[in-house]
């Protein structure tokens, strides 16, 4: 099913959480909303889900009006951060009781009930802890269950809250995997908020990056990391070097890098800020060759990479470098004078 | 048992807490079960099962198991207000819940007595239109027992009630329960080992009461004569074997309600997994 939001705006006292926000999310899509905490990114969550209401704007479920259908009546799954898990019942009757609260009518059979569960269960992966209760669990277990318990009333679209945000490192990292294996297996409308932009970079099919209630940039993974829309994302998304400076007739001038900066053909020097991936830069050793003379402050290795900072002599601007490193002697010493060079970079006004 | 404790001092406190039991519980109520032995079987049984005793047992247990359900739906309503909404005046409200706990009981009696009676702000309309007869009938009973139990029932729940999250309420929501379900199914069962013990609380409170309910009553002998007053009347008479005697039955009669009542949370613990 798709959903679209269309001007949405929330606030709360003085505070505007969403400011005019539209956004399509897809058939079938798994989708991030990221973004720092505060951004608003919960609040566009919980009113997709019919638990908090938008001041203006509208919510619709395959073009059909949902703004203000009950959460009862909208058919979502809902994934909280802590669980939510009843802590009376036993993981089954937590995953039944989506089946088992339905009117009469509408209701399974036990059996049948009981095979649904059962089924939901051994999707993901947590059958033999049927009789075992929320407390007797580990936390990613019980966001498991949780999950296991939202998708058992077939909910036309999974929206979850942060779902990894109360686990540790190790199990995060796991849980991420198995989520987009069970995305591929079960193709449900599903958006996950998260301000952790390498969980959405893994995970997701789009990202939205939101701050301060206003969307910065939709896109592909690819897309955010290799073309920023904004300042805001460039340094939200990934590690990059924010250097001032001007540009004039196509090009910057950034603390000495010179980069293209095509956006900028105007004769009259503008003031600038450019962004640089720390892979985005080439060194080479000695005085001789293109670029800007610098001098390596400190080198350090991190797994595969290595960390190169360097100072460029005119002010007291340093570089984040990042090289590609396979064992064997550092090719860099610290103080010793090299040419730095970017390969590309993105420049935006002011 | 006591080795490899994170807080030590096992026996010490162990030993602390027997004594400390012993003087102010075990050993009073043992002296008063041999006061009230030493008047032999045949006359203990004489004392105990006279009719009069009876009917006192039928009307303190009867009207306080009463005043304790009362308690138990109510005390959770108040709970459940105080915690779930903001209004002004609500620490108000929240302070008044405690009010029976610090008042002395002979006020509240005396209080309700003039609210209840023919001629009170209530009892001139109950009485008069109705003809239900509140003061100096049972039900007046009920309505003191009923005053000095509330806060208990109040004050256990709240704080469970102020514990149990939000998204417990909505997550029931979005699987489709309504709200008498997500209510029955969700809140309630989190709830039941709070309103037990407030129930325990409030209902062994109402048993011992005597202030307040002497002024209510009126105290008719068979009628409205509850058994703390019986036993006050036997001392009155320097009957003191056979007060003890009445008292060792209401001790054994509480003391297995009681117990009954702490089966019960056990039970129910253990059904849900926390035992």
């Amino acid at each position: 099913m798709s959903i679209q939001v269309r001007d949405l705006r929330k606030t709360f006292g003085h505070f505007k959480a969403l400011d005019d926000v539209s956004l399509t999310f897809n058939s079938g899509e798994l989708v991030a909303l990221l973004g720092p905490s505060g951004c608003g990114k919960t609040t566009l969550l919980r009113i997709i889900a019919g638990l908090e209401y938008p001041d203006s704007g509208a919510v619709l479920f395959s073009g059909a009006d949902a703004t203000f259908t009950h959460v009862r009546e909208r058919g979502v799954g809902f994934v909280f951060q802590h669980y939510a898990l009843f802590r009376h019942m036993t993981v089954f009757d937590n995953v039944a009781f989506g089946l088992t609260v339905r009117p009469r009518r509408q209701r399974p059979s036990r059996g049948e009930i009981a095979e649904r569960v059962h089924r939901l269960l051994e999707l993901v992966q947590l059958d033999w802890l049927a009789d075992r209760y929320p407390d007797q669990l580990s936390g990613g277990q019980r966001q498991r269950i949780a999950l296991a318990r939202a998708l058992a009333v077939e909910p036309r679209v999974l929206l979850l809250d942060e779902p990894f945000g109360a686990l540790d490192a190790r199990v995060r990292k796991d849980l991420r995997g198995w989520l987009r294996r069970l995305h591929d297996e079960l193709h449900v409308t599903s958006i996950f908020v998260t301000h952790d932009q390498e969980e959405a970079m893994e995970v997701a099919d789009r990202i939205v990056v939101i701050n301060q209630g206003r969307v910065e940039q939709v896109g592909t993974p690819q897309e955010i990391y290799n073309a920023p829309a904004s300042p805001f994302v460039y340094g939200f998304i990934g590690d990059a070097n924010r250097l001032c400076g001007h540009a004039a007739d196509g090009w910057a001038e950034l603390a000495g890098l010179r980069v293209p900066a095509p956006e900028f053909g105007q004769s009259e020097p503008r003031q600038v800020t450019g962004y640089i991936r720390p892979h985005d830069i080439q060194l080479q050793a000695g005085d001789q060759g293109e670029g800007v003379a610098v001098r390596v402050e400190s080198v350090s290795q991190v797994g595969a990479a290595l960390r190169v900072s360097v100072r460029i002599p005119d002010g007291d601007t340093s570089l984040q470098v990042e090289l590609p490193h396979s064992g064997g002697r550092w090719p860099f010493q610290v103080g010793e004078p090299v040419k730095a060079l970017p390969r590309a970079a993105r420049v935006f006004a002011g | 048992m006591s080795r490899n404790r994170v807080i030590p001092g096992f026996g010490l406190s162990l030993g602390y807490a027997t004594l400390y039991t012993s003087l102010i519980v075990f050993i009073p109520l043992a002296a008063l079960a041999a006061s009230g032995i030493s008047l032999g079987a045949e006359t203990f049984w004489a004392v105990v099962s006279h009719p009069q005793a009876v009917a006192s047992y039928k009307l303190s247990f009867g009207a306080s198991l009463v005043a304790a359900l009362i308690n138990l739906v109510f005390g959770l309503l108040v709970a459940w207000v105080l915690v779930r909404y903001t209004f002004p005046g609500k620490r108000i409200a929240d302070a008044l819940v405690d009010l029976p706990f610090a008042l002395p009981t002979a006020v509240a009696g005396i209080a309700l007595t003039a609210l209840y009676g023919r001629n009170g702000w209530f009892g001139q309309y109950l009485e008069g239109w109705w003809g239900f007869k509140v003061a100096y009938a049972p039900a007046g009973i009920v309505v003191a027992l009923t005053f000095i139990g509330l806060p208990f029932v109040v004050r256990t729940v709240q704080p469970v009630l102020e514990g149990l999250e939000r998204e417990l309420e909505e997550a029931a929501a979005s699987l489709g329960a309504n709200r008498w379900r997500t209510f029955r199914r969700v809140l309630l069962p989190a709830l039941v080992p709070a309103l037990l013990t407030g129930f325990a609380l409030s209902f062994a409170r109402a048993v011992g009461e005597y202030g307040s309910v002497v002024f209510i009553s009126g105290n008719m002998p068979y009628r409205t004569e509850i058994t703390p007053l019986l036993i006050y009347s036997k001392l009155e008479q320097y009957d003191y074997a056979g007060a003890s005697a009445l008292g060792v039955t209401m001790l054994v009669f509480s003391f297995i309600l009681l117990l009954a009542i702490n089966a019960l949370q056990y039970w129910n613990l253990r059904r849900q997994g926390g035992g």
